[in-house]
């Protein structure tokens, strides 16, 4: 019975780990996803930025949270993606989690660097400043800088293996790095507003303008899964491009 | 006449970015054997070479020493172990004794007369003071040979010890080999050319190259 | 004994090394004095200014000029095939790299904290400044040399590694620059300033129980560059 087990998750581990089979499934699954995130998207932003009330304070230039919040999530969500696709790759072998650990990259430098932008964008209507040192601005100036490291890594080895192992261990020192990071870089200055949403205990912002928030971070999260299978398709595509069932699709 | 092998490789693959350089390489040495690893630039004998220093890890296959597998107790196998690769790990600026006493503090080796006595046998008596910066290219590879006196390990992996070396260093290189295989030690090495010994066993990598599909 | 073994061949072979070859110890001290003196030459010689930023001055030029001495941690090794021979080496590699870091540590980190106050003179900076930053100097740059043996691990292959190296170093630097800038800061404002130290000493901590270990796998993934 433990060998039937044994076995199950044997095959199953290595289907997973098949980039073919990756490639294959999320092929049919791609339309729905890209359909979900829209939706959400569109219910979020149209809610979002029209409907919910303004604050009391902001006026309408706090709408921009809904972007900028779920963005921010995400890029921090999307380092951890990172890190831990890297962690699988090393561990278990797994040539997919290599693509999947280097398709994140670069789309988390990306919404690192909106959530910056759109933090800015924030800022000076609300503050008087586009930038000011605080805690959670430069924790996530940090997290670009990581980003950019593993980017930056990834293209500076012309053998893929190595690169893929580089990348994983520098992504597995960042993440061991970012909490002391954070908690340095707060020490150090705070100044932001503190966390409007918080996991659990009750949040401090309004729920007619919550509902909208969790809707586009909902989205935003399908969002990054969409980009990101997108990313890992094509460099499925690039890795496997002298195997055969890629030379069929292009010529079928 | 066939004794136990000292070192087995068996079906050891290697790849790199999705390309199998050679796959199902599976080989026997028996105390006193020698084998040369031969092929052209770029198929993988330094790779091997490394593979069977544990300096990579194979794709595939293991490696058993004296009937153990490496992995098991790999700082048992590298203390019977020497690896001379292309550069010979020397630093310039030290003399040839200072560069001995490293390797031998490396590998836990007493620092003593032995060192002496290997830079001697090397044929560096007259120089072994100086920095090796002020040797010529043939006397830095007897510098790296020196070490394979000092660390008297039983397996010699040397990735192409032929370079710089003229006729006589040749020459000098075969008694050295002769002497080792005459103590029961195994020796695999690349080169292009051909030594004139007997019994040099031939390991032609491209024979193991994976065919393109 | 110590002195006899892989840990002690391997600290005294890089010290030998570096003694031989002056500019190891040279070249970096004369970058942080030099890169100092820009500042007021940029800022403006006034003095109350600089003692404002004398703190943070120093440790970012400290900070520099260990980030060039980095890049030869393991190269210099691996261009001669030294490397090869330290891995095959019947020791855990991780305590071999440790004998790496602390032959940098000697060579590059320790004479930098001990100019560092005659820059800090330079640059006005209050006597209550002298000792945070002597003591924050020598574990920042213990820091710097341990953490940066993992960036220098994995870029030791590549051959124009230099910047790169600097790059994805040094956001794990910041928060030794963080604490070693801030304990200077708050012992000239005359405040205490021991738990930031303690702060910094356990990062120092972190980084002697993991950068290690974190270095000798990098090590064995950077040598197939």
């Amino acid at each position: 019975m433990w060998q039937m087990t044994g076995r199950f998750i044997r095959k199953w581990f290595h289907r997973l780990g098949s980039p073919r089979w990756f490639y294959q499934v999320t092929g049919k699954w791609l339309p729905w996803l890209a359909l979900v995130t829209v939706g959400l998207l569109m219910v979020g932003s149209l809610w979002g930025l029209g409907f919910a009330p303004q604050d009391a304070r902001q006026g309408n230039s706090f709408r921009i949270i809904y972007i900028h919040v779920p963005i921010s999530v995400l890029s921090l969500a999307g380092y951890y993606v990172m890190a831990a696709a890297g962690a699988v790759a090393l561990i278990w072998k797994v040539k997919l989690a290599d693509m999947v650990m280097v398709s994140a990259a670069p789309l988390g430098a990306a919404l690192t660097f909106l959530a910056l932008l759109t933090g800015a964008i924030w800022g000076k209507p609300t503050w008087g400043t586009y930038w000011v040192w605080d805690a959670r601005i430069t924790s996530m100036l940090v997290l670009l800088f990581l980003y950019l490291g593993v980017i930056a890594l990834n293209q500076a080895f012309t053998s893929r293996d190595t690169a893929y192992k580089a990348c994983a261990i520098l992504s597995l020192v960042g993440t061991v790095n970012i909490p002391i990071i954070y908690k340095s870089v707060d020490w150090w200055y705070t100044l932001h507003q503190p966390a409007t949403l918080k996991l659990t205990g009750a949040s401090t912002i309004h729920p007619s303008m919550l509902k909208p928030l969790i809707i586009m971070i909902l989205g935003f999260y399908s969002f990054y899964a969409l980009v990101l299978i997108l990313n890992t398709r094509a460099e499925i595509l690039t890795r496997e491009r002298r195997s055969s069932w890629v030379k069929e699709l292009r010529e079928p | 006449m066939a004794s136990a092998p000292l070192l087995e490789i068996q079906a050891i693959a290697f790849e790199r970015d999705d390309r199998t350089l050679f796959s199902d390489v599976s080989v026997c040495l028996a105390a006193g054997e020698i084998m040369q690893v031969s092929g052209p630039n770029g198929c993988g004998k330094t790779t091997l070479l490394h593979i069977l220093a544990t300096l990579k890890p194979p794709a595939h296959g293991q490696m058993l020493w004296r009937g153990d597998d490496i992995r098991a107790d790999r700082f048992g196998y590298l203390a019977d172990i020497a690896f001379i690769g292309h550069q010979p790990g020397l630093k310039l600026a030290l003399s040839a004794r200072e560069n001995l006493i490293w390797c031998a503090r490396l590998h836990g080796l007493p620092v003593s007369g032995k060192i002496d006595m290997a830079l001697d046998r090397a044929g560096l008596s007259h120089c072994k003071d100086v920095p090796c910066s002020t040797l010529s290219a043939g006397q830095l590879r007897r510098v790296a040979l020196a070490v394979l006196h000092l660390r008297e390990a039983l397996l010699w992996l040397l990735d192409e010890p032929l370079t710089a070396l003229d006729h006589e260093g040749i020459s000098e290189l075969e008694a050295m080999f002769r002497s080792h295989l005459g103590e029961g030690g195994i020796i695999v090495f690349s080169s292009h050319q051909a030594l004139s010994l007997a019994g040099v066993r031939n390991l032609p990598l491209t024979e193991y190259a994976a065919s393109l599909n | 004994m110590f002195g006899e073994s892989s840990f002690g061949g391997i600290l005294r072979r890089d010290l030998l090394l570096a003694f031989r070859r002056g500019s190891d110890v040279l070249n970096p001290l004369f970058f942080f004095m030099m890169t100092t003196s820009l500042v007021p030459l940029a800022t403006g010689p006034s003095a109350s200014q600089l003692a404002l930023i004398a703190p943070g001055i120093i440790w970012i030029t400290a900070l520099l000029a260990t980030l060039l001495t980095l890049d030869g941690m393991f190269k210099d090794d691996f261009a001669d095939g030294s490397l090869f021979q330290i891995i095959l080496s019947p020791q855990p590699l991780w305590l071999l790299v440790l004998a790496k870091v602390l032959a940098h540590w000697l060579v590059a980190g320790l004479p930098i904290t001990l100019v560092a106050p005659l820059l800090a003179l330079m640059l006005a900076l209050p006597d209550a400044g002298y000792v945070p930053m002597v003591i924050g100097l020598a574990i920042g740059t213990a820091c710097f040399s341990m953490v940066g043996a993992v960036g220098a691990a994995l870029t030791v292959a590549l051959q124009r590694g230099g910047v790169l190296l600097s790059l994805i170093v040094m956001p794990l630097y910041f928060p030794v620059l963080i604490f070693g800038a801030s304990a200077v800061h708050r012992a000239v404002e005359g405040q205490d300033y021991y738990p930031v130290l303690a702060l910094l000493g356990a990062f120092f901590t972190f980084a002697l129980l993991t950068a290690p270990f974190a270095a000798a796998a990098a090590l064995k993934v950077g040598i197939n560059g």
